[in-house]
Protein backbone atom coordinates (compact mmCIF):
# COMPACT_ATOMS: atom_id res chain seq x y z
CA UNK A 1 0.00 0.00 0.00
CA UNK A 2 1.50 3.47 -0.70
CA UNK A 3 2.74 5.43 2.32
CA UNK A 4 2.20 9.09 2.31
CA UNK A 5 3.45 11.58 4.87
CA UNK A 6 1.79 14.91 6.38
CA UNK A 7 3.78 17.48 7.45
CA UNK A 8 1.91 19.69 9.95
CA UNK A 9 2.66 23.41 10.32
CA UNK A 10 4.40 22.74 13.75
CA UNK A 11 6.97 20.30 11.80
CA UNK A 12 5.03 17.18 13.39
CA UNK A 13 5.21 14.08 10.63
CA UNK A 14 2.71 12.32 10.19
CA UNK A 15 3.03 8.99 8.06
CA UNK A 16 0.27 6.38 7.02
CA UNK A 17 -0.66 3.59 4.99
CA UNK A 18 -3.29 4.38 2.29
CA UNK A 19 -5.75 1.46 0.51
CA UNK A 20 -5.56 2.45 -3.45
CA UNK A 21 -9.21 4.18 -4.20
CA UNK A 22 -9.75 6.19 -1.50
CA UNK A 23 -8.68 9.71 -1.23
CA UNK A 24 -5.75 11.63 0.61
CA UNK A 25 -8.55 13.62 3.00
CA UNK A 26 -10.22 10.15 3.70
CA UNK A 27 -7.15 8.84 4.72
CA UNK A 28 -6.01 11.46 6.89
CA UNK A 29 -9.50 11.73 8.62
CA UNK A 30 -9.10 7.99 9.26
CA UNK A 31 -5.81 7.98 10.75
CA UNK A 32 -6.42 10.97 13.03
CA UNK A 33 -3.89 13.37 11.14
CA UNK A 34 -4.73 16.32 12.65
CA UNK A 35 -5.05 19.23 10.70
CA UNK A 36 -7.24 17.77 7.87
CA UNK A 37 -10.82 18.53 8.96
CA UNK A 38 -13.12 17.54 5.57
CA UNK A 39 -16.34 18.74 7.04
CA UNK A 40 -18.21 18.44 4.09
CA UNK A 41 -17.24 14.60 3.66
CA UNK A 42 -15.93 15.14 0.33
CA UNK A 43 -17.98 17.15 -1.51
CA UNK A 44 -16.17 20.06 -2.42
CA UNK A 45 -18.06 22.26 -0.71
CA UNK A 46 -15.61 23.43 2.32
CA UNK A 47 -12.29 23.56 1.48
CA UNK A 48 -11.14 22.10 5.03
CA UNK A 49 -8.83 19.60 3.57
CA UNK A 50 -6.40 21.97 2.16
CA UNK A 51 -2.94 20.93 1.63
CA UNK A 52 0.43 21.92 0.11
CA UNK A 53 1.88 19.34 -2.45
CA UNK A 54 5.01 19.15 -2.06
CA UNK A 55 7.94 20.72 -4.43
CA UNK A 56 9.27 17.13 -5.79
CA UNK A 57 5.54 16.28 -6.55
CA UNK A 58 3.99 19.20 -7.30
CA UNK A 59 4.39 18.52 -11.11
CA UNK A 60 3.83 14.58 -10.80
CA UNK A 61 0.29 15.44 -9.71
CA UNK A 62 -2.39 16.51 -11.98
CA UNK A 63 -3.61 20.33 -11.48
CA UNK A 64 -6.88 21.07 -9.50
CA UNK A 65 -9.64 20.20 -11.25
CA UNK A 66 -11.05 23.40 -13.11
CA UNK A 67 -14.65 24.20 -11.21
CA UNK A 68 -15.39 23.78 -7.98
CA UNK A 69 -11.84 22.85 -6.22
CA UNK A 70 -10.65 25.79 -8.07
CA UNK A 71 -13.35 27.92 -6.87
CA UNK A 72 -13.20 26.96 -3.40
CA UNK A 73 -9.12 26.94 -3.24
CA UNK A 74 -8.89 30.33 -4.23
CA UNK A 75 -11.15 31.67 -1.54
CA UNK A 76 -8.14 30.72 1.02
CA UNK A 77 -5.98 33.44 2.22
CA UNK A 78 -3.16 30.76 2.35
CA UNK A 79 -4.07 29.88 -1.36
CA UNK A 80 -0.58 28.93 -3.33
CA UNK A 81 -0.01 27.50 -7.00
CA UNK A 82 0.82 24.14 -4.31
CA UNK A 83 -2.53 23.77 -3.30
CA UNK A 84 -4.91 21.18 -3.17
CA UNK A 85 -8.21 19.92 -1.55
CA UNK A 86 -6.84 16.62 -0.66
CA UNK A 87 -10.09 15.09 -1.01
CA UNK A 88 -9.62 15.46 -4.74
CA UNK A 89 -5.89 13.52 -4.34
CA UNK A 90 -6.95 9.69 -5.35
CA UNK A 91 -4.39 7.17 -3.98
CA UNK A 92 -2.61 5.11 -6.44
CA UNK A 93 0.38 3.15 -6.18
CA UNK A 94 2.50 5.99 -7.96
CA UNK A 95 1.58 8.04 -5.13
CA UNK A 96 3.91 6.40 -2.52
CA UNK A 97 6.43 8.65 -0.71
CA UNK A 98 3.92 11.32 -1.58
CA UNK A 99 4.87 14.48 0.78
CA UNK A 100 2.04 16.85 1.54
CA UNK A 101 2.63 20.00 3.75
CA UNK A 102 -0.61 20.95 5.95
CA UNK A 103 -1.21 25.00 6.88
CA UNK A 104 -1.16 26.65 10.16
CA UNK A 105 -5.45 25.73 10.24
CA UNK A 106 -7.77 24.62 7.98
CA UNK A 107 -10.42 27.83 7.38
CA UNK B 1 -65.52 23.48 21.83
CA UNK B 2 -62.66 23.79 19.73
CA UNK B 3 -60.40 21.05 20.33
CA UNK B 4 -56.16 22.17 18.95
CA UNK B 5 -54.47 19.26 17.64
CA UNK B 6 -50.83 18.53 18.16
CA UNK B 7 -48.46 19.66 15.98
CA UNK B 8 -47.83 15.60 14.87
CA UNK B 9 -51.05 15.10 13.76
CA UNK B 10 -51.76 18.50 11.51
CA UNK B 11 -48.22 17.47 9.95
CA UNK B 12 -49.46 14.36 8.94
CA UNK B 13 -52.96 14.79 8.44
CA UNK B 14 -52.22 18.44 6.23
CA UNK B 15 -52.46 17.76 2.57
CA UNK B 16 -48.79 18.53 1.46
CA UNK B 17 -49.40 21.24 -0.97
CA UNK B 18 -50.85 23.41 2.46
CA UNK B 19 -47.55 22.77 4.64
CA UNK B 20 -45.93 25.94 5.43
CA UNK B 21 -42.85 25.58 6.87
CA UNK B 22 -41.98 29.64 6.60
CA UNK B 23 -44.38 30.34 9.48
CA UNK B 24 -42.87 32.12 12.10
CA UNK B 25 -45.95 30.89 14.92
CA UNK B 26 -43.96 27.02 14.46
CA UNK B 27 -40.41 28.63 15.54
CA UNK B 28 -41.93 30.49 18.78
CA UNK B 29 -43.03 27.47 19.62
CA UNK B 30 -40.34 24.61 18.02
CA UNK B 31 -42.90 23.26 16.61
CA UNK B 32 -41.63 22.42 12.91
CA UNK B 33 -39.68 19.41 12.96
CA UNK B 34 -42.75 16.98 12.31
CA UNK B 35 -43.82 19.31 9.35
CA UNK B 36 -39.75 19.07 8.15
CA UNK B 37 -39.81 14.86 8.62
CA UNK B 38 -42.99 14.85 6.61
CA UNK B 39 -41.93 17.18 3.85
CA UNK B 40 -37.98 14.93 4.02
CA UNK B 41 -40.08 11.83 3.79
CA UNK B 42 -42.54 12.43 0.77
CA UNK B 43 -41.74 15.47 -1.06
CA UNK B 44 -37.81 17.02 0.08
CA UNK B 45 -38.29 19.26 -3.22
CA UNK B 46 -41.57 20.97 -2.03
CA UNK B 47 -43.28 24.11 -3.59
CA UNK B 48 -45.23 26.14 -1.54
CA UNK B 49 -47.58 28.10 -3.60
CA UNK B 50 -48.94 30.64 -1.07
CA UNK B 51 -46.94 32.35 2.14
CA UNK B 52 -46.38 35.68 3.18
CA UNK B 53 -42.85 35.67 1.18
CA UNK B 54 -44.49 34.42 -1.89
CA UNK B 55 -44.17 30.79 -3.32
CA UNK B 56 -40.98 29.29 -2.28
CA UNK B 57 -38.76 25.95 -2.79
CA UNK B 58 -38.09 24.37 0.40
CA UNK B 59 -35.15 21.79 0.54
CA UNK B 60 -35.01 19.53 3.44
CA UNK B 61 -32.43 16.89 3.03
CA UNK B 62 -28.71 17.03 3.73
CA UNK B 63 -27.36 16.39 0.91
CA UNK B 64 -30.01 17.96 -1.43
CA UNK B 65 -28.77 21.12 0.89
CA UNK B 66 -25.64 20.69 -0.67
CA UNK B 67 -26.03 20.15 -3.72
CA UNK B 68 -27.86 23.74 -3.82
CA UNK B 69 -25.53 25.68 -1.61
CA UNK B 70 -22.74 24.47 -4.41
CA UNK B 71 -24.34 25.32 -7.74
CA UNK B 72 -23.89 29.54 -7.08
CA UNK B 73 -23.81 29.40 -11.03
CA UNK B 74 -27.73 28.58 -10.71
CA UNK B 75 -28.76 28.86 -7.50
CA UNK B 76 -27.50 32.92 -7.18
CA UNK B 77 -27.55 34.40 -3.69
CA UNK B 78 -27.39 38.33 -5.51
CA UNK B 79 -29.14 40.67 -4.46
CA UNK B 80 -30.02 42.10 -7.79
CA UNK B 81 -32.25 39.28 -8.17
CA UNK B 82 -33.99 38.84 -4.54
CA UNK B 83 -31.81 38.03 -1.43
CA UNK B 84 -30.09 35.43 0.58
CA UNK B 85 -32.92 34.89 3.15
CA UNK B 86 -36.67 34.03 2.33
CA UNK B 87 -38.37 37.70 3.27
CA UNK B 88 -36.89 40.38 0.97
CA UNK B 89 -38.52 43.39 2.79
CA UNK B 90 -35.33 43.48 5.24
CA UNK B 91 -32.52 43.46 2.86
CA UNK B 92 -34.02 43.97 -0.44
CA UNK B 93 -32.95 46.98 -1.83
CA UNK B 94 -35.82 47.38 -4.20
CA UNK B 95 -39.15 46.59 -2.20
CA UNK B 96 -40.43 49.41 0.50
CA UNK B 97 -38.61 49.10 3.06
CA UNK B 98 -35.40 48.03 2.25
CA UNK B 99 -31.91 49.41 2.78
CA UNK B 100 -29.28 48.61 0.30
CA UNK B 101 -26.28 47.00 2.28
CA UNK B 102 -24.30 45.67 -0.40
CA UNK B 103 -22.42 42.50 1.60
CA UNK B 104 -20.59 39.42 0.23
CA UNK B 105 -23.94 36.90 1.35
CA UNK B 106 -25.95 38.74 -1.29
CA UNK B 107 -23.68 38.38 -3.95
CA UNK B 108 -21.97 36.31 -7.22
CA UNK B 109 -18.93 35.98 -7.86
CA UNK B 110 -16.78 37.57 -8.81
CA UNK B 111 -17.91 40.48 -6.86
CA UNK B 112 -18.44 38.28 -3.82
CA UNK B 113 -14.86 36.60 -3.99
CA UNK B 114 -13.48 40.32 -3.63
CA UNK B 115 -15.50 41.23 -0.81
CA UNK B 116 -15.40 37.89 1.17
CA UNK B 117 -10.79 37.85 0.44
CA UNK B 118 -11.02 41.52 2.31
CA UNK B 119 -12.56 39.97 5.48
CA UNK B 120 -11.27 36.47 5.70
CA UNK B 121 -8.06 37.17 7.25
CA UNK B 122 -9.74 38.62 9.62
CA UNK B 123 -10.86 35.59 11.33
CA UNK B 124 -8.14 32.88 9.84
CA UNK B 125 -6.20 30.84 12.03
CA UNK B 126 -3.25 32.99 12.39
CA UNK B 127 -5.25 35.86 13.87
CA UNK B 128 -7.43 33.80 15.86
CA UNK B 129 -4.42 32.63 18.19
CA UNK B 130 -3.68 36.30 18.76
CA UNK B 131 -7.19 37.05 19.55
CA UNK B 132 -7.98 34.07 21.75
CA UNK B 133 -5.98 35.20 25.14
CA UNK B 134 -8.28 38.43 25.08
CA UNK B 135 -11.27 36.48 24.61
CA UNK B 136 -10.56 34.10 27.09
CA UNK B 137 -9.96 36.72 29.57
CA UNK B 138 -12.67 38.21 28.85
CA UNK B 139 -14.85 35.22 29.22
CA UNK B 140 -13.10 34.55 32.69
CA UNK B 141 -14.55 37.34 33.49
CA UNK B 142 -18.10 37.38 32.63
CA UNK B 143 -18.42 33.69 34.27
CA UNK B 144 -16.45 34.86 37.34
CA UNK B 145 -19.92 36.73 38.06
CA UNK B 146 -22.32 34.89 37.34
CA UNK B 147 -24.26 33.89 40.81
CA UNK B 148 -24.48 30.29 42.07
CA UNK B 149 -27.70 28.97 42.57
CA UNK B 150 -29.70 31.83 41.63
CA UNK B 151 -31.69 32.50 39.00
CA UNK B 152 -30.42 34.28 35.93
CA UNK B 153 -31.27 34.81 32.46
CA UNK B 154 -28.12 33.05 30.27
CA UNK B 155 -29.12 34.72 27.35
CA UNK B 156 -28.08 38.05 28.68
CA UNK B 157 -25.30 37.08 31.13
CA UNK B 158 -23.32 34.69 29.22
CA UNK B 159 -24.41 34.76 25.24
CA UNK B 160 -24.66 38.49 24.43
CA UNK B 161 -22.15 39.13 26.90
CA UNK B 162 -19.83 36.96 25.42
CA UNK B 163 -20.70 37.43 21.94
CA UNK B 164 -20.36 41.17 22.16
CA UNK B 165 -16.78 41.67 24.10
CA UNK B 166 -15.97 39.05 21.42
CA UNK B 167 -17.54 41.52 18.26
CA UNK B 168 -15.98 44.79 20.41
CA UNK B 169 -12.84 42.41 20.57
CA UNK B 170 -12.60 41.64 16.76
CA UNK B 171 -13.49 45.31 16.09
CA UNK B 172 -11.45 46.92 18.55
CA UNK B 173 -14.80 48.74 19.59
CA UNK B 174 -14.79 50.88 22.95
CA UNK B 175 -16.02 48.34 25.31
CA UNK B 176 -18.03 50.41 27.67
CA UNK B 177 -20.54 51.17 24.43
CA UNK B 178 -20.32 47.41 22.96
CA UNK B 179 -24.44 46.91 23.36
CA UNK B 180 -25.17 49.44 20.69
CA UNK B 181 -23.12 46.57 18.39
CA UNK B 182 -26.07 44.07 19.69
CA UNK B 183 -28.76 47.14 19.41
CA UNK B 184 -27.71 47.38 15.43
CA UNK B 185 -27.91 43.51 15.27
CA UNK B 186 -31.05 43.03 16.36
CA UNK B 187 -32.17 46.16 14.30
CA UNK B 188 -30.51 44.96 11.11
CA UNK B 189 -33.51 41.63 10.94
CA UNK B 190 -36.02 43.22 12.78
CA UNK B 191 -39.36 44.51 11.40
CA UNK B 192 -42.15 46.50 13.06
CA UNK B 193 -43.75 44.67 15.78
CA UNK B 194 -41.38 42.03 16.85
CA UNK B 195 -40.65 43.55 20.31
CA UNK B 196 -37.34 45.23 18.51
CA UNK B 197 -38.41 48.30 16.93
CA UNK B 198 -41.61 50.13 16.44
CA UNK B 199 -41.49 51.22 12.70
CA UNK B 200 -39.18 51.41 9.42
CA UNK B 201 -38.41 55.03 10.02
CA UNK B 202 -37.06 54.13 13.58
CA UNK B 203 -34.90 51.21 11.73
CA UNK B 204 -33.41 52.85 9.35
CA UNK B 205 -32.38 56.02 11.43
CA UNK B 206 -30.64 53.57 13.57
CA UNK B 207 -28.98 51.87 10.74
CA UNK B 208 -27.79 55.31 9.57
CA UNK B 209 -25.98 55.91 12.78
CA UNK B 210 -24.64 52.80 13.01
CA UNK B 211 -23.08 53.53 9.44
CA UNK B 212 -21.78 56.86 10.77
CA UNK B 213 -19.94 55.31 13.70
CA UNK B 214 -18.33 52.86 11.65
CA UNK B 215 -17.33 55.31 9.05
CA UNK B 216 -15.49 57.65 11.24
CA UNK B 217 -13.58 54.47 12.72
CA UNK B 218 -12.53 53.39 9.57
CA UNK B 219 -11.40 56.78 8.42
CA UNK B 220 -9.61 57.02 11.59
CA UNK B 221 -7.64 53.49 11.39
CA UNK B 222 -7.09 54.18 7.73
CA UNK B 223 -4.81 56.83 8.59
CA UNK B 224 -3.13 54.64 11.62
CA UNK B 225 -0.94 52.27 10.95
CA UNK B 226 -2.19 48.82 10.15
CA UNK B 227 -3.14 46.49 13.38
CA UNK B 228 -5.10 43.46 13.88
CA UNK B 229 -8.44 44.46 14.58
CA UNK B 230 -11.25 43.49 11.65
CA UNK B 231 -11.42 47.76 10.90
CA UNK B 232 -7.76 48.15 10.11
CA UNK B 233 -7.34 44.68 8.18
CA UNK B 234 -10.21 46.21 5.95
CA UNK B 235 -9.38 49.41 5.86
CA UNK B 236 -5.33 48.34 4.80
CA UNK B 237 -6.83 45.66 2.59
CA UNK B 238 -5.61 46.02 -1.06
CA UNK B 239 -8.97 44.40 -2.25
CA UNK B 240 -10.92 47.57 -0.25
CA UNK B 241 -9.76 49.96 -3.05
CA UNK B 242 -12.38 48.26 -5.21
CA UNK B 243 -14.92 48.88 -2.82
CA UNK B 244 -17.35 52.08 -2.07
CA UNK B 245 -18.16 53.21 1.95
CA UNK B 246 -21.64 52.12 1.18
CA UNK B 247 -19.91 48.51 0.32
CA UNK B 248 -17.51 48.95 3.69
CA UNK B 249 -20.79 49.65 5.63
CA UNK B 250 -22.53 46.62 4.18
CA UNK B 251 -19.60 44.45 5.19
CA UNK B 252 -19.77 45.19 8.59
CA UNK B 253 -23.28 44.85 9.37
CA UNK B 254 -23.25 41.41 7.32
CA UNK B 255 -20.16 40.79 10.20
CA UNK B 256 -22.18 42.07 13.10
CA UNK B 257 -24.95 40.01 12.53
CA UNK B 258 -23.24 36.99 11.59
CA UNK B 259 -21.06 37.14 14.38
CA UNK B 260 -23.75 38.13 16.76
CA UNK B 261 -27.30 36.17 16.73
CA UNK B 262 -25.54 32.93 14.96
CA UNK B 263 -22.79 32.48 18.31
CA UNK B 264 -25.45 33.79 20.48
CA UNK B 265 -27.96 31.24 20.07
CA UNK B 266 -24.99 28.67 19.88
CA UNK B 267 -24.23 29.43 23.21
CA UNK B 268 -27.41 29.15 24.40
CA UNK B 269 -28.41 26.10 22.26
CA UNK B 270 -25.41 24.94 24.04
CA UNK B 271 -26.73 25.47 27.54
CA UNK B 272 -29.95 24.13 27.07
CA UNK B 273 -28.37 20.84 25.71
CA UNK B 274 -26.14 20.85 28.90
CA UNK B 275 -29.47 20.82 30.78
CA UNK B 276 -31.46 17.97 28.75
CA UNK B 277 -28.25 16.07 28.30
CA UNK B 278 -26.66 16.04 31.36
CA UNK B 279 -24.92 12.74 31.33
CA UNK B 280 -22.93 13.81 27.81
CA UNK B 281 -22.23 17.19 29.50
CA UNK B 282 -20.69 15.07 32.39
CA UNK B 283 -18.25 13.06 29.64
CA UNK B 284 -17.11 16.50 27.73
CA UNK B 285 -16.59 17.50 31.00
CA UNK B 286 -14.01 14.91 32.44
CA UNK B 287 -12.47 14.26 29.32
CA UNK B 288 -11.70 17.75 27.47
CA UNK B 289 -10.70 16.17 24.71
CA UNK B 290 -14.22 15.64 23.21
CA UNK B 291 -14.86 19.62 23.58
CA UNK B 292 -13.80 20.22 20.32
CA UNK B 293 -16.85 17.62 19.02
CA UNK B 294 -18.99 18.68 21.52
CA UNK B 295 -18.88 22.01 19.73
CA UNK B 296 -19.55 21.39 16.78
CA UNK B 297 -22.39 19.31 18.24
CA UNK B 298 -23.62 21.53 19.98
CA UNK B 299 -23.84 24.31 16.67
CA UNK B 300 -25.77 21.13 14.58
CA UNK B 301 -27.73 20.76 17.66
CA UNK B 302 -28.80 23.96 17.83
CA UNK B 303 -28.69 25.59 14.19
CA UNK B 304 -28.76 29.07 14.77
CA UNK B 305 -29.62 29.97 10.91
CA UNK B 306 -32.72 27.86 10.21
CA UNK B 307 -32.62 28.89 6.63
CA UNK B 308 -30.57 30.17 3.72
CA UNK B 309 -32.47 31.18 0.59
CA UNK B 310 -30.99 31.54 -3.46
CA UNK B 311 -33.04 32.63 -6.76
CA UNK B 312 -32.83 30.25 -9.66
CA UNK B 313 -31.05 31.81 -12.51
CA UNK B 314 -32.09 29.41 -14.96
CA UNK B 315 -34.94 26.78 -14.98
CA UNK B 316 -33.53 23.49 -13.83
CA UNK B 317 -34.51 19.91 -12.96
CA UNK B 318 -33.68 19.43 -9.16
CA UNK B 319 -34.77 16.17 -7.50
CA UNK B 320 -37.57 15.25 -9.91
CA UNK B 321 -39.11 18.77 -9.45
CA UNK B 322 -39.35 21.27 -12.27
CA UNK B 323 -37.56 24.52 -10.70
CA UNK B 324 -38.29 27.83 -12.67
CA UNK B 325 -36.36 30.66 -13.48
CA UNK B 326 -36.53 33.51 -11.00
CA UNK B 327 -38.32 30.97 -8.18
CA UNK B 328 -37.16 31.09 -4.68
CA UNK B 329 -35.46 28.42 -3.11
CA UNK B 330 -34.72 27.68 0.07
CA UNK B 331 -32.28 25.39 2.40
CA UNK B 332 -33.61 24.70 5.27
CA UNK B 333 -30.45 23.59 7.31
CA UNK B 334 -32.63 23.30 10.59
CA UNK B 335 -34.33 20.44 8.94
CA UNK B 336 -30.98 18.92 6.68
CA UNK B 337 -29.71 18.99 10.34
CA UNK B 338 -32.00 16.71 11.72
CA UNK B 339 -32.13 14.61 8.42
CA UNK B 340 -32.17 10.93 9.26
CA UNK B 341 -30.61 9.37 6.49
CA UNK B 342 -27.21 11.55 7.43
CA UNK B 343 -27.06 11.99 11.22
CA UNK B 344 -27.89 9.14 13.37
CA UNK B 345 -30.28 10.30 16.43
CA UNK B 346 -30.60 13.77 14.68
CA UNK B 347 -32.53 15.10 17.66
CA UNK B 348 -30.47 13.66 20.67
CA UNK B 349 -26.51 16.14 21.50
CA UNK B 350 -24.56 13.47 21.64
CA UNK B 351 -21.29 14.36 22.53
CA UNK B 352 -18.94 12.03 21.00
CA UNK B 353 -20.14 11.51 17.39
CA UNK B 354 -18.00 9.90 14.85
CA UNK B 355 -17.92 12.66 12.15
CA UNK B 356 -19.27 15.98 14.12
CA UNK B 357 -18.07 18.35 11.75
CA UNK B 358 -20.06 17.13 9.15
CA UNK B 359 -23.05 19.50 9.84
CA UNK B 360 -25.30 21.96 8.02
CA UNK B 361 -25.08 25.05 10.69
CA UNK B 362 -22.08 26.72 8.92
CA UNK B 363 -23.82 26.19 4.88
CA UNK B 364 -21.60 24.81 2.29
CA UNK B 365 -19.91 26.04 -1.09
CA UNK B 366 -18.31 29.57 -1.63
CA UNK B 367 -20.73 31.33 1.36
CA UNK B 368 -19.72 29.06 3.92
CA UNK B 369 -20.00 30.95 6.76
CA UNK B 370 -16.53 32.84 6.90
CA UNK B 371 -16.80 33.26 10.48
CA UNK B 372 -17.00 29.33 11.39
CA UNK B 373 -13.45 29.08 13.43
CA UNK B 374 -13.95 32.32 15.55
CA UNK B 375 -17.57 30.70 16.48
CA UNK B 376 -16.02 27.73 17.70
CA UNK B 377 -13.03 28.92 19.31
CA UNK B 378 -15.71 31.30 21.19
CA UNK B 379 -18.15 28.26 22.13
CA UNK B 380 -14.91 26.41 23.22
CA UNK B 381 -13.26 28.87 25.62
CA UNK B 382 -17.08 29.32 26.93
CA UNK B 383 -17.31 25.69 28.06
CA UNK B 384 -13.22 25.10 29.19
CA UNK B 385 -13.75 28.11 31.19
CA UNK B 386 -16.94 26.97 32.77
CA UNK B 387 -15.99 23.53 33.30
CA UNK B 388 -13.41 25.21 35.28
CA UNK B 389 -15.52 26.95 37.47
CA UNK B 390 -18.80 24.95 37.44
CA UNK B 391 -19.72 21.48 37.24
CA UNK B 392 -23.62 22.18 35.94
CA UNK B 393 -26.50 24.21 34.42
CA UNK B 394 -29.85 23.89 34.48
CA UNK B 395 -33.00 25.16 32.81
CA UNK B 396 -35.31 25.97 35.21
CA UNK B 397 -38.13 27.89 33.63
CA UNK B 398 -39.90 28.37 30.40
CA UNK B 399 -37.43 29.51 27.15
CA UNK B 400 -38.47 32.70 25.16
CA UNK B 401 -37.82 32.15 20.85
CA UNK B 402 -36.88 34.52 19.11
CA UNK B 403 -39.68 34.72 16.28
CA UNK B 404 -38.45 33.81 13.27
CA UNK B 405 -37.89 31.40 10.66
CA UNK B 406 -34.28 32.78 9.88
CA UNK B 407 -32.82 33.18 13.52
CA UNK B 408 -33.70 29.96 15.41
CA UNK B 409 -32.15 31.17 18.54
CA UNK B 410 -33.48 32.50 22.36
CA UNK B 411 -34.33 35.83 24.00
CA UNK B 412 -34.92 34.06 27.55
CA UNK B 413 -33.24 30.61 29.10
CA UNK B 414 -33.90 31.26 32.74
CA UNK B 415 -30.73 28.87 34.59
CA UNK B 416 -29.14 28.12 37.54
CA UNK B 417 -25.68 27.35 37.53
CA UNK B 418 -24.07 24.74 39.93
CA UNK B 419 -20.63 24.09 41.87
Amino acid sequence: MPKITFIAHDGEEYTVEAADGSNVMQVATANGVPGIDGDCGGALACATCHVFVGDSWAAKLPQPTEGKELEMLELLDLYAPTSRLSCQIVITDALDGLVLKMPRGQH
Amino acid sequence: MTTVLPDEEIARSLPIDQIDVSKVDLYIREAMHPYFKRLRDEAPVHYCPQSPYGAFWSITRFNDCVAIDTNHKVFSSDASVGSFVLDDATLNPTTEHGLYMPNFLGMDPPRHDVHRKVVSPAVAPENLERLEPLIRQRTQNVLDNLPVGETFNWVDRVSIELTTLMLATLLDFPLEQRRRLTRWSDVVTASPGDGFIDSWEQRKNELLECAAVFQAMFDERKKAAPKYDLISIIAHSPGMTDLTQDEFLGLLVLLIVGGNDTTRNSMSGSAIAASLYPAEFEKVRTNPKLLPGAVSEAIRWQTPISHMRRTALADIEFGGKQIRKGDKVVMWYISANRDERVIERPFDFVADRPNPRHHMSFGFGIHRCVGNRLAEMQVRILWEEFFKRFSTVNVVGDVKRIPSNLIHGYSEVPVQIGK
